[in-house]
């Protein structure tokens, strides 16, 4: 038996489903697109159902991919019977789409979550009389708390065994239009709700300062300044010795194996593609994530793309594409993958590009260790902020270059949620084990071509290749190999840049000119082989492609101009 | 009257959503249509969004759909 989960965003579908699902839960896609649900087995009294959590849609006739999805699910696959979970504070709006399920022909029960919330606000629901009118099961649910969880699975489990459930009583229109729907909603609420009355609660005060003109700025910048010192200070404290860990086992698979042979060599070069995945994900993506879903579940994320919707337009993009932007100074990869949550596919692909541009955790690494290190911080922030401002001109650039009308930022702004610890780890979970099948298979086979290449000593031909390169930016011949191989790991650049140059004394064998020149192009050129996994199964090859050369061509007249503009201080 | 030059804290009431059948879908299903009386609660400084309160939900609208929803304001409670 199947049964669907549905409901308007910020309803409180996933936490329900999350309360019933274990860790074994499966994405999948539709079809054809990067519109994802969920699906897990639940056992309910003594027995086994599938449950499927689609995307959060407002209406089936929705235009969205996801609310496209979601309805063409529910009409073609042999979904037993429909759980509608509707935000007891929010009946009529939730009623709108419970309308359009009931002309379906599975058998619907109605969950009002949130009764909780709802009861607060002074809200009460008369749910017997609401269910005779609707003609299906309404039935009350604390979703957060597990509270009428078990009843709502049962009494599921009880109407979806019906061989041929009868809907005939159910409510239903005869004009079947959206104002309609609208209309009947609202009657509904009027006749079977009581509302409380508006006051000032918390949430009006938290937010008088957290979107305030002014103080709101400055709580956004001490909240992401915090999220990204805990996120980075956890990662240092990882990633050292978990490096160590791993480097141990290397050289010890190296002797067993055997030293100088060409075996050895792909099979060390392989693992060490595997270390560099988990030296990605463990240290900086897990908490990334993590802190990220705290975000969004506690209702921030929303905030953060209210008040910077003024700014992101100014680069041609609305506030909801904050996210990328925030997510690529920790990993590009799943700045990428966020980029989905946005409606128009030009957005899209403008986010995603820029989201490459951003200087991720790694190219952090070669900025602090050459230019911070060798001439001062002041230049690094500097580089930071001439980042920032590529970015900016891209984006205008490539917003003027395709145009097409964005109509603009409409985004409800919940109010604020206690996260649940399971949700925010589940979310955190796929979004990982997104990075593990995608990107890490890639890192893996990078390294072990690349391992491959150092075995033949193919140095001298790839310093070639790139010589019309390097020699432009007035960098030595060396560093070819270091660039080439970069794009397989960004944070090998610097090591393999001492290994090129034959000393980690960068300033011994690098003038402060090319310090500042291979900085600027390691930080705009090519994604690193992860990020443009993520680039090619969110876009398509082809716009990876567009982006791949769009990035090198940014790096060559930054790194020039850089280079110009250093050559006159130094 | 748009309701981009609508007063912080005033009461309107819908009239007509402009911009095309596009908007108009995303619109409606945040619960803004016709008829409706929606409240300006907040607005983001340097020409950004606005935040309205429809039926108890708060809803961000950027200026530009914001330019795109005709209101007036009377007959709202």
């Amino acid at each position: 038996m199947r049964i669907a989960l549905i409901g308007q965003p910020n309803c409180g579908k996933s936490t329900l489903f999350n309360q019933v699902a274990g860790y074994k839960a499966e994405t999948g896609n539709f079809t054809g697109t990067t519109v994802t649900f969920t699906e897990s087995s639940v056992r309910v009294g003594g027995e086994t159902i599938e449950v499927v959590d689609l995307p959060g849609t407002y209406t089936l006739a929705g235009t969205n991919p996801a609310e496209r999805e979601a309805s063409r699910y529910l009409l073609s696959e042999d979904v037993d019977l429909i759980i509608n979970v509707l935000d007891a504070s929010h009946v009529a709006q939730g009623l709108e789409l419970t309308i359009e399920l009931l002309a379906m022909k599975a058998p619907v029960i109605v969950a009002m979550n949130m009764m909780d919330e709802a009861a607060r606000i002074g809200i009460k629901i008369d749910g017997p009389a609401l269910q005779e009118k609707l003609g299906v099961p309404v039935m009350p649910l604390v979703a957060s708390r597990g509270r009428g969880v078990k009843p709502l699975f049962l009494a599921a489990l009880r109407m979806g065994k019906k061989k041929n459930p009868d809907t005939s009583n159910y409510l239903k229109i005869k004009e079947n239009d959206r104002m309609a729907r609208h209309r009947l909603a609202g009657e509904l609420e009027r006749e079977f709700v009581k509302r409380g009355d508006r006051r000032v609660s918390k949430r009006d005060r938290l937010d008088d300062f957290l979107l305030h003109p002014f103080w709101g700025y400055i709580g956004l910048i001490v909240i992401l300044y915090t999220f990204f010192q805990i996120v980075y200070g956890l990662g240092v404290l990882i990633e050292t010795p978990l490096l160590a860990f791993l480097e141990t086992i290397t050289s010890q698979a190296a002797t067993y194996l055997g030293e100088g042979k060409l075996f050895t060599e792909i099979v060390i070069g392989a693992l060490q593609g595997v270390i560099a995945g988990l030296g990605i994900v463990l240290p900086y993506l897990v908490p990334f994530l993590l802190g990220l879903g705290l975000l969004e579940d506690i209702g921030y994320m929303s905030r953060v793309a209210f008040l910077m919707d003024a700014l992101m337009h100014r680069i041609g993009l609305h506030g909801k594409a904050i996210v990328p932007f925030i997510l690529g100074y920790g990993c590009n990869v799943p700045a990428v993958m966020s980029t989905r949550t946005l409606d128009d596919p030009k957005e899209r692909f403008v986010a995603a590009a820029l989201a490459t541009l951003v200087p991720c955790a790694a190219i952090l690494s070669v900025v602090f260790g050459l230019v911070a290190f060798y001439l001062g911080p002041l230049i690094a922030l500097i580089l930071y902020l001439l980042n920032i401002f590529i970015i900016a001109l891209v984006g205008r650039v490539l917003t003027a270059m395709i145009p097409e009308d964005t109509p603009g930022l409409i985004l409800e702004i919940p109010p604020y949620r206690i996260p649940t610890p399971r949700t925010v780890v589940q979310k955190a979970w796929f979004r990982i084990k997104e990075f593990l099948v995608e990107a890490w298979p890639l890192l893996i086979a990078g390294s072990a071509i690349l391992a491959l290449a150092n075995y033949f000593h193919a140095a001298d031909f790839f310093n070639t290749l790139f010589r019309p390169i390097t020699w432009t930016l007035g960098l030595p011949s060396a560093t070819g190999v270091p660039l080439i191989f970069g794009i397989f790991r960004k944070e090998l650049s610097l090591v393999m840049l001492g290994q090129a140059l034959g000393s980690m004394s960068f300033d011994t064998v690098f003038t402060s000119v090319q310090m500042i020149t291979f900085t600027v192009f390691v930080m705009f050129y090519i994604p690193c082989l992860a990020t443009l996994g993520a680039l090619r199964r969110e876009l398509g090859t082809k716009d990876m492609f567009s982006i791949t050369g769009l990035t090198v061509v940014i790096a060559m007249i930054t790194a020039l101009l850089a280079r110009g503009v250093a050559m006159i201080f130094f | 009257m748009l309701l981009s030059d609508v007063k912080k804290g005033d009461l309107v009431r819908v009239l007509r959503l402009g911009g095309g059948s596009g908007l108009e879908d995303k619109l409606t299903q945040h619960g803004i249509y016709p008829g409706d009386c929606i409240r300006v609660l907040r607005e983001a400084p340097m020409g950004g969004p606005i935040l309205v309160d429809v039926h108890g939900r708060e809803i961000a609208l950027g200026r530009g759909v914001a330019k795109k929803i005709f209101v007036e304001d009377k007959e709202c409670e």
